[in-house]
């Protein structure tokens, strides 16, 4: 279990890696699909299925799909890439990666996760069985599974007003 | 232990290595024969008896075409497209329970992982269609893209009406609960048709073959493929409907059983419950072909709106419904 853990947890960097600096934008969606599908395998190594068939079917099959959509419909050439590079973009992506790793160290610390040895983790979490899922997200996390509904709604609406500028 | 493992992977080697290839070689000498006849002629009928060994002579042939790769392509994708088409055909198939007590991985979460595996086969379709760098090519990926992402919504809901009414995301227990009480065709009829359509959508079948509609598109995503690679893509689709077949007949008709016909205990019951699913979704084989054979194209404007208009609210309402009837007036 261990050497499987490592396995993906090293494929899942190496592709995020590459990911990142690609310069084709085909190419670096195709990279992350990977990384999800590397995340997917890790929650199977602690038998969370239901979260692990989620995670393929919602991000890779569904969000990076689309991802991959736009970038092959946009076609952007080197040129125009170039465009969307700059030293401001630059501090702001670096910036952001910061705020971002310093609140995933936070909440990981906080979570505990930083004490469970790799390979135990499969007894610790049987948390993975859609009953479980069901049960924590309609009964204990109520609220802020409403809010995240409620957000995306607003993103729907949105989404539809753009599209038909008749409407106005 | 290391038996245990071993024995599974020949399982797996047998079922999804040996069987299905075969299965799909013979749906491509079906497909010419029936199509054949219901154009009044005969079909491909040289080879062996009643021509049955075509599909070899095809594959022979294809093996034995040269191989090409035309020079404006992205070449590590371009040849990378076909086996992401294809090796996720093969491993949806493994959560099928073919027999009694039959299926390569009897998961818990049998039919999430299907839908999991299956919208990753639009990558390759998708890849193949811009590696190619040909408009026809890429104009046939970007259709199917957004083909199979609208229609996947349509059949990942339509199977949810399903797990309310058995509690059981299992294939082998939605089998288990059908033979007990009824077909589950009977009480949810509404989400049998959802789902028969949009796997015919999905699988790229007419009348939604749109990303390789050969009277617009040439041939679609695969236009600059030839040789094996172009035979890869051509496995991975009927491979796709022998799938897709099994999981109607899992879903709807009862899997292996047959109602009012206890299966007998020990290893003929196992040989006659696989008899039986085979007898039915070779049925539902047949059906793809009836309606290739019968039905125009659609449109793609008409495709959209039945998926995103019509289906998808369908479906919904069917979720809804199915819901209330078991929460109020049958609990249980």
């Amino acid at each position: 279990m261990t050497a499987f853990f490592w396995l993906f947890a090293v494929l899942a960097v190496a592709a995020a890696m590459l990911a990142i600096t690609r310069r084709n934008g085909v190419a670096a969606a195709l990279w992350v699909a990977l990384v999800f599908v590397c995340i997917a395998a890790q929650f199977v190594l602690m038998r969370a299925y239901f979260l692990a068939a989620v995670e393929v079917l919602v991000y890779a099959g569904a969000i990076m799909v689309l991802f991959l959509f736009v970038i092959m419909l946009l076609n952007l050439d080197e040129k125009e890439a170039a465009r969307l590079e700059g030293p401001r973009l630059h501090a702001a992506g670096v910036v952001l990666a910061a705020l971002f790793l310093t609140g995933l160290v936070f909440t990981v610390r906080e979570a505990g996760l930083f004490e469970v040895p790799i390979g135990s983790q499969g007894s610790m979490l049987p948390a993975g069985e859609t009953g479980n899922v069901a049960r924590d997200l309609f009964l204990e996390f109520l609220l802020p599974f409403e809010i995240a509904s409620f957000l995306l709604l607003a993103a729907i609406v949105g989404a539809v007003l753009i599209t038909k500028r008749r409407l106005t | 232990m290391i038996w245990d493992v071993l024995g599974k992977l020949l399982h797996a080697f047998l079922v999804v290595g040996l069987v299905l290839p075969l299965m799909a070689a013979l749906m491509v000498w079906a497909e010419r024969r029936v199509s054949a006849f219901m154009q009044d002629r005969l079909g491909p009928n040289r080879v062996g008896p009643a021509g049955l060994l075509q599909p070899i002579a095809d594959v022979l042939k294809f093996i034995f075409k040269e191989d090409v790769i035309p020079g404006h392509v992205n070449r590590v994708m371009y040849v990378l497209a076909p086996l992401m088409v294809f090796v996720p055909a093969l491993i949806v198939f493994s959560v099928v329970p073919y027999a009694r007590g039959m299926a390569i991985a009897p998961l818990n979460i049998g039919i999430l992982l299907v839908f999991a595996v299956s919208s990753l086969g639009v990558y390759g379709i998708t890849i193949g269609g811009w590696a190619s760098n040909s408009k026809y090519s890429l104009y046939g990926g970007v259709r199917a893209s957004a083909q199979m992402i609208s229609y996947e919504l349509a059949l990942s809901l339509s199977v949810i009406p399903i797990f309310l009414v058995t509690g059981s995301m299992n294939l082998e227990s939605v089998v288990a609960w059908q033979a007990q009480n009824v077909w589950l065709l009977l009480p949810l009829f509404p989400a049998f048709i959802i789902f028969l359509v949009s796997s015919y959508a999905e699988t790229n079948r007419l009348p939604f073959d749109c990303p390789e509609a050969e009277t617009e598109l040439v041939a679609g995503y695969h236009t600059e493929y030839s040789s094996m690679k172009f035979a890869i893509f051509f496995m991975a689709e009927y491979i796709n409907m022998i799938t897709f077949s099994a999981l109607v007949v899992t879903l709807f008709f009862g899997g292996y059983t047959l109602p009012f016909l206890e299966l007998p205990a020990g290893l003929w019951g196992t040989v006659l419950s696989g008899c039986i699913f085979a007898a039915k979704v070779s049925f539902f084989l047949f059906l793809f072909l009836w309606v290739r054979w019968t039905l125009p194209r659609f449109r793609y404007d008409q495709l959209m709106d039945l998926g995103w208009k019509v289906m998808l609210p369908a479906c919904l309402v069917l979720i809804v419904c199915t819901a209330g009837v078991r929460a109020f007036i049958w609990p249980g």
